[in-house]
């Protein structure tokens, strides 16, 4: 028999591929990397009608912006849901916007903006789907007055690997709407959403950010900016002694001043080439956390500012992962509740800043205390800091686990949506829940991040 | 009232054939947030409905819609009749229904090639006759036509397809050749790989063409009634050095 050669991708051809294409697709820190085959659903029926001859589980993925492994599936399926991205209802009246998964929260905010609406809550990047943004019951600067992502999910469908669907909300079907926000894709495909946005009249921030030594003032910034919408602050982890623990405490409110809500122009910066390994080390980032503090002269500086510099600084330069050169790099992200909070942020940074591992990029923030409604969500009342650094086998991993083991001491746990390392032990011990989940799980679905964190230990 | 993105003047008439084809989404989106009007057609109804509430959430003035097989030459009359009454005319008229087809396949049989070229070219030139006659009684119109660069030169990993897409450029050449004096314009669009689901994540996936910025090309180019569009524009030089490959060369590469 012959071997014919695969004809080039052609976009005009209405036929779409219903076989997998073995591909690689990295997570966001490029750490672990594993062979997959991808599956595109462009359409709510797609699954699981094509799906039914796939061998070695699959896993519905979006944007590929979580960190580590909870978006990989090792020699497995992924079924790409960005194509899944048509928006089905809005209403202006209540803000309700429903939309199929895969539509990023970048493209809400193109549709939502110039109408005079936002999202009730925002991560770091606007880059990520709607499903991925339930499936890791992600986040943002108003925890602490809003909660998580997924109180503000109305309702969505739930498609299992069976072919049932089920509409989930906090009256129907809630136990898997429970185990699906926050259930890392494991429950099913989920087709579409419902949204609540909230209204805004301007694109800009009345924004304020607060130089802070020491943890204490840290708190105490954090207790001044309870009635504030957005909260955040840069902490530096490179530093000892007078300026341990220096930081910026950064607060916003959206203006209330009437102005123009033009859509956000396209991003161009992309950084274009891997960093060689030795461009981030202790050196170079210490420079980057000192300008960063100084950047601001002043104690306190004010300022009217657009939403994306505030919300997505890092979304202007596309691809800027590529900074950590091919290794990659390792999150860890935990969060702390309050009885251990404060004695537990000072014991990791110090443990950050003796190990001479460079890290920028840190992020301090209080929760506040609305429950999550996710099962298997991540935050809770207290202290979270996420932190990253270039992955250097000997020293990063070690650390790693210092820290990860220091966080179970003081109660805390830490973020799969970030993760790449924490052991079956430290995941099943900061979520003790993980075996009643296990029974929503549909079972197709796993990822390499689950296998990792369910075997036994 | 919220401020929505609409045009100002009128809203635009614009027939869509193949309505479910990725670009042709993608460029409706962008007629839709422009208040336009649209008739769309496509073979699945439920792909049609779900493409019909998103055009119509994003500000569409008025959006109907028919489920046919294009490949039915003989409907093409009344269903063309069909959609410009229900838009009440047509300032535009995009046909972006096409299949890839098998090669290998069409290589052994004789009836898969036959039904490519049929739905490819066949079909799309029936659609025209009608359509053309149309604009010309009007002295008015666009006929935006989805094409391909694969029609520029046959190859062997596509050349049936090919072959009918090169068959609708000489077309769509001669067409506007014959009414573009008429008032009438004939943008033939070929674009390059296209960014898809399909190739999410992969590492050079960035380096092909992102949909969005395809269908912001067609938008353009019809707006400023243009011939013919290559997109990416880089497809231009890149075909231009494709089809002067001398054919004794030519005929040794693996393309």
């Amino acid at each position: 028999m012959n071997q014919y050669p695969v004809p080039m991708p052609d976009p005009t051809a209405t036929e779409e591929a219903t076989s997998p294409v073995q591909a690689p697709f990295e997570s966001w820190g490029r750490y672990p990397t594993y062979g997959a085959k991808l599956l595109p659903l462009h359409w709510q029926s797609d699954f699981p009608a094509l799906t039914a001859n796939l061998h070695n589980g699959a896993l519905p993925v979006g944007m590929g912006r979580s960190y580590g492994d909870v978006c990989l599936l090792k020699d497995g399926n992924l079924l790409v849901t960005t194509a899944m991205n048509r928006l089905i209802d809005f209403d202006p009246e209540t803000g309700l916007l429903t939309a199929e998964a895969g539509v990023t929260l970048a493209q809400i905010l193109d549709f939502s903006v110039p109408r005079g609406f936002f999202l009730p809550v925002t991560p770091g990047t606007k880059y990520v789907t709607l499903g991925g943004a339930i499936a890791n019951d992600i986040h943002g600067k108003n925890h602490h007055t809003a909660g998580t992502f997924g109180r503000h999910i109305a309702q969505f469908e739930l498609v299992r690997s069976d072919g049932s669907r089920m509409i989930c909300s906090p009256t129907e079907n809630p136990e898997f709407y429970s185990a699906t926000i926050g259930g890392l894709g494991l429950t099913g495909v989920i087709t579409w959403a419902t949204l609540r946005l909230k209204p805004i009249v301007s694109r800009k921030i009345d924004y304020e950010g607060i130089q802070f030594h020491g943890i204490d003032e840290f708190l105490d910034l954090t207790n001044q900016a309870k009635d504030i919408e957005y909260t955040v602050s840069w902490v530096d982890v490179t530093s000892k002694g007078r300026n341990f623990a220096r930081g910026v405490f950064m607060q916003g409110d959206h203006s209330a001043k009437k102005d123009d809500l033009k859509p956000s122009p396209k991003p161009k910066l992309i950084f274009p080439f891997e960093a060689p390994g030795f461009a981030l080390n202790a050196l170079t980032v210490s420079l980057f956390n000192t300008a960063f503090f100084h950047k601001q002269i002043h104690k306190r500086a004010v300022a009217l500012q657009d939403y994306e510099p505030f919300f997505y600084p890092l979304d202007k330069v596309l691809r800027w992962n590529r900074m950590y050169g091919k290794r990659g790099l390792l999150q860890f992200q935990y969060v702390i509740p309050w009885e251990h909070a404060k004695e537990g942020t000072v014991a990791i940074l110090r443990e950050v800043a003796k190990s001479g591992l460079a890290s920028f990029l840190a992020v301090l923030k209080a929760f506040g205390d609305v429950p999550s409604p996710g099962m298997m969500s991540f935050p809770k009342p207290g202290i979270t800091l996420a932190l990253d650094f270039p992955i250097k086998p000997d020293k990063s991993f070690p650390l790693f686990q210092r820290l990860a083991d220091m966080t179970l001491e003081f109660g805390g746990r830490l973020y799969p949506a970030k993760d790449a390392a924490m052991t079956a032990h430290q995941f099943q011990s900061f979520y003790p829940q993980w075996e009643q989940f296990a029974r929503y799980r549909d079972p197709m679905l796993t990822s390499s991040f689950w296998e990792r964190v369910t075997q036994n230990s | 009232m919220s401020t929505t993105p609409q045009s100002t003047s009128t809203p635009r008439k614009i027939l869509v054939l193949g309505a479910t084809s990725g670009i042709a989404e993608a460029t409706c989106r962008i007629w839709a947030s422009q208040g336009a009007s649209l008739f769309l057609v496509a073979r699945n109804a439920e792909k049609l409905a779900a493409v019909t509430a998103d055009l119509k959430t994003r500000g569409a003035s008025y959006v109907d819609t028919a489920v046919a097989d294009l490949d039915d030459t003989d409907q093409h009359p009344s269903l063309l009749a069909h959609a410009v009454n229900s838009l009440t005319g047509m300032d535009i008229a995009y046909l972006a229904h096409g299949v890839l087809g098998d090669q290998s396949e069409a290589e052994r049989d004789f009836n898969t090639a036959a039904q490519i070229l049929h739905t490819n070219f066949m079909a799309p030139v029936s659609l025209l006759t009608w359509l053309a006659n149309f604009c010309v009684q009007r002295h008015a119109g666009t006929l935006a036509v989805l094409s391909s660069v694969a029609g520029e030169r046959g190859r062997k990993s596509n050349y049936v397809y090919g072959s009918s897409k090169a068959g609708l450029s000489a077309f769509l050449d001669g067409l506007r050749n014959r009414i573009d004096r008429e008032g009438v314009t004939v943008l033939t669009i070929k674009p390059g790989p296209t960014k898809t689901a399909m190739t999410a994540g992969m590492p050079k996936s960035e380096k092909f063409a992102d949909v969005d910025s395809v269908a912001e090309s067609i938008v353009s180019a019809i707006d400023k009634r243009r011939d013919i569009l290559y997109v990416p524009f880089q497809w231009q030089p890149i075909m231009f050095i494709i089809r002067n490959i001398p054919e004794r060369i030519f005929k040794k590469l693996n393309l």
